[in-house]
């Protein structure tokens, strides 16, 4: 018995899998022995714990606010939604300039004519060498400097106005007038799909390309704008009240601040991946590109992106979630997303600092992995289609 | 196998090891100095000059307790500390006293497992104004922006005062106070609103100091004291003293030039430390308020030589006078 039982245990197989149970064992032991000392320790210095503190109230103003209902009188847990949407909105519209102007710096980068290419390198060398927390505070002091006061903003047509407070805009007033508006661009944009798809079939078909232009200026502006004054619907204008804008609703320079800074230094990481990534596609394709009679638009977009993007689309994964994560340099200039809001007005305001910052830890580990998960998801459709 | 229970002992140690010591007193003499956490600066109450050495209000607390219990007011390790952080400091055990313009409040007191020790300063919200506006009272200030330093009770009594007279503001918080007042020189805001004792301060470093007011409202109860952690008794009694021999030296007529007289008073030769026996229980030598008045000087002095009127910060005494002299300043009998 007992020898059975000593060949067992160095029975190589047996072995391993004992040791990865220990392992394990072992691990669970110290963080359970961490997490059982930290609550004593907690309790033993008479400070609160729990989660309880999520429903008093909150007591502060927030300056942005997207689509919440959030007043002073509500509670720390919509102080805490509020900052996730806010951090959100930012983490988009970054993310979103940052592969516009990424995409854009990365063709010019492999561009043929001289001055093209070396300004988008002058581009990346500056941006991508600069902290971001520098280059967030330097526009947020250059907006604030350069942009007038209140009370001489720069106006649009009298309802858009733009100051060294933010960008105020017109604001839809929800309504039945508004659905009926919302209903005909829907129709619209319906309507211009069919069009568009019939062309494409008719241009594969038979070969002759159809202008569809004027179907989409029709269809998709025209008809909503015309829609808009036949119905009646209207919108409220932000007009200067005492000391600031009311009605209409407003972007901050906090925000644009910070999306512009985040948006740049990004923009430099993403165009280094996709011209890493257009380098890596065979010349010969492009040359077969050619030689078939595509415009060189045309192989730009038909050949050689889909190719490149499948090399790109890891790394710029990555660059994605540094922007999020990078979000939360917000602090410094003001833009109350949800570091700002949460584990730092919050927590101070409680004082629960384990279970403030393992909130705000959960939040951004979350947006991360639907973030990698969602390109993951996008990145193995286009290595299949590549195949 | 021995190997690894050696190891996960020792790992045990290490987990378990770190639990909050509860004798504040014999790790400050064991270390010979004593930890404060400080603002980054706030000038007239703790702020570094260009050699790096301390001076305010607060940090003469600081200097007292050291004073007290190392008999060296020299003796402080300054620990600068934002807002944010400085609750978590003092709970952790990286400082041994919070001594940082930090208003008295009654969650802050339950909560977070601290104890107030006292007031040093009573100070209450105020509001600075470009002149430009023409606003002379916080009515006027309705549909405003405010610059505020974020992690303050001054964002939330910013957002009660406007709540209950029915008005509107917008709020706009900043890490720092530095970054507060260039939101405000850049006109990211109409006013600024912090504690009336920083305002003052604050203004005087303005690239243009007569474009901005400081209003004469006041909207909030700021009692500003030093801090320590809940579970050392003995440790609170030190602090809580170390600021009550100030008082009491002002009291008694007594300075740091006068301390060392002969007295016949035996309110003055207590706290000489001739008499009775006010250190025994403290566990302290028996000069320790003698040394607080001695290196650091009674309350009065401190509050001359930091934020006076011969000061650039020029803060009348007001409330924080003693009580026999129309303040409320008022120590415990010292006997």
């Amino acid at each position: 018995m007992f020898i059975k039982l000593k060949s067992l245990l160095y029975n190589n197989e047996v072995r391993a899998i004992l040791f990865q149970i220990l392992t394990v064992v072992v691990i669970a032991y110290f963080a359970y022995q961490a997490f059982d000392n930290m609550m004593l320790n907690i309790e033993q210095s008479g400070i609160r714990s729990g989660f309880g503190f999520l429903n008093d109230e909150a007591g502060f103003a927030v300056n942005d606010n997207f689509f919440l209902t959030y007043s002073p009188a509500s509670s720390n847990l919509q102080a805490f939604y509020v900052g996730i949407v806010n951090t959100l909105v930012v983490a988009i519209t970054g993310i979103f300039f940052a592969s516009v102007i990424g995409l854009i710096i990365g063709i010019a980068r492999l561009s043929s004519n001289y001055l093209i290419r070396k300004m988008a390198t002058v581009y990346i060398e500056i941006f991508r060498n600069i902290p971001i927390l520098l280059q967030i505070l330097f526009w947020y002091s250059t907006a604030l400097s350069i942009l007038p006061s209140v009370k001489n903003s720069l106006s649009f047509m009298d309802s858009v106005f733009l100051n060294s407070r933010g960008l105020f805009l017109p604001k839809i007033v929800m309504g039945t007038e508004f659905y009926l508006v919302l209903a005909s661009f829907v129709i619209g944009v319906i309507v211009y799909v069919f069009i568009k798809k019939r062309s494409n079939k008719k241009h594969d078909d038979t070969g002759i390309a159809t202008n569809t232009i004027p179907h989409f200026l029709g269809l998709i502006v025209l008809l909503p704008i015309a829609a808009y004054f036949v119905f009646g619907a209207h919108l409220e204008y932000p007009a200067l009240k005492g000391f600031n804008f009311k009605g209409g609703t407003g972007l901050s320079i906090e925000f644009f601040s910070l999306a512009f800074a985040l948006s740049i230094y990004t923009a430099t990481y993403i165009a280094e991946a996709i011209r890493s990534g257009i380098d890596s596609v065979d010349k010969g394709q492009k040359e077969a590109a050619a030689a078939i009679g595509l415009k060189q638009s045309q192989v730009m977009r038909l050949v050689v992106l889909p190719q490149a993007l499948r090399v790109a689309i890891p790394p710029i994964i990555n660059q994605y979630l540094n922007l999020t994560k990078n979000s939360s340099l917000a602090a410094a200039v003001g833009y109350t997303e949800l570091v700002t809001i949460f584990s730092g007005t919050v927590l101070n305001v409680v004082g629960q600092a384990i279970e403030i910052i393992a909130l705000t830890m959960l939040v951004y580990l979350a947006i991360s992995l639907v973030i990698s998960l969602a390109l993951n998801i996008f990145n193995k459709k286009m290595e299949i289609k590549g195949k | 196998m021995n190997k690894l229970l050696k190891l996960s002992a020792a790992s045990l140690l290490v987990v378990t090891g770190f639990s909050v010591n509860a004798n504040t007193l014999s790790d400050v003499k064991a270390q010979g100095s004593l930890s404060c956490g400080v603002s980054t600066g706030t000038p007239g109450f703790s702020s570094p000059d260009s050699s790096g050495n301390w001076s305010g209000m607060d940090v003469d607390v600081c200097r007292a307790i050291a004073a007290a219990t190392l008999g060296d007011a020299r003796k402080v390790k300054y620990v600068p500390l934002s807002a944010k952080e400085r609750f978590i400091a003092l709970q952790s055990g990286e400082i041994d006293v919070l001594s940082r313009n930090t208003t008295w409040t009654h969650t802050r007191d339950t909560s977070l497992g601290l104890n107030f020790a006292g007031v040093n300063y009573y100070d209450g919200q105020g509001f600075m104004v470009k002149k430009s506006l023409g606003v002379n009272n916080v009515k006027g200030l309705d549909g405003a922006s405010f610059c505020i330093q974020a992690g303050t009770t001054t964002e939330l009594n910013l957002a009660d005062y406007f709540r209950s007279n029915k008005m509107d503001f917008k709020a706009i918080t900043y890490d720092t106070s530095a970054q507060t007042k260039s939101g405000f020189e850049a006109g990211r805001c109409d006013a600024l609103t912090s504690d009336v004792s920083q305002l003052a301060g604050l203004r005087s470093t303005l690239k243009d100091p007569s474009s901005a007011v400081v209003l004469g409202d006041v909207i909030s109860k700021e009692p500003l004291g030093p801090v320590v952690r809940q579970g050392d008794d003995n440790w609170f009694n030190i602090v809580k003293w170390s600021l009550n021999a100030m008082i009491e030296a002002e009291e008694l007529g007594v300075t740091s030039a006068t301390i060392d007289r002969t007295s016949t008073s035996p309110s003055v030769q207590r706290l000489q430390g001739k008499s009775g026996k006010l250190n025994e229980h403290l566990g302290l030598d028996k000069n320790w308020s003698r040394n607080i008045v001695a290196q650091v000087g009674n309350y009065g002095e401190v509050f001359e030589r930091n934020i006076g009127m011969s000061t650039p910060i020029q803060l009348p005494r007001g409330v924080n006078q003693l009580w026999i002299k129309g303040g409320i300043l008022y120590s415990p009998a010292f006997r």
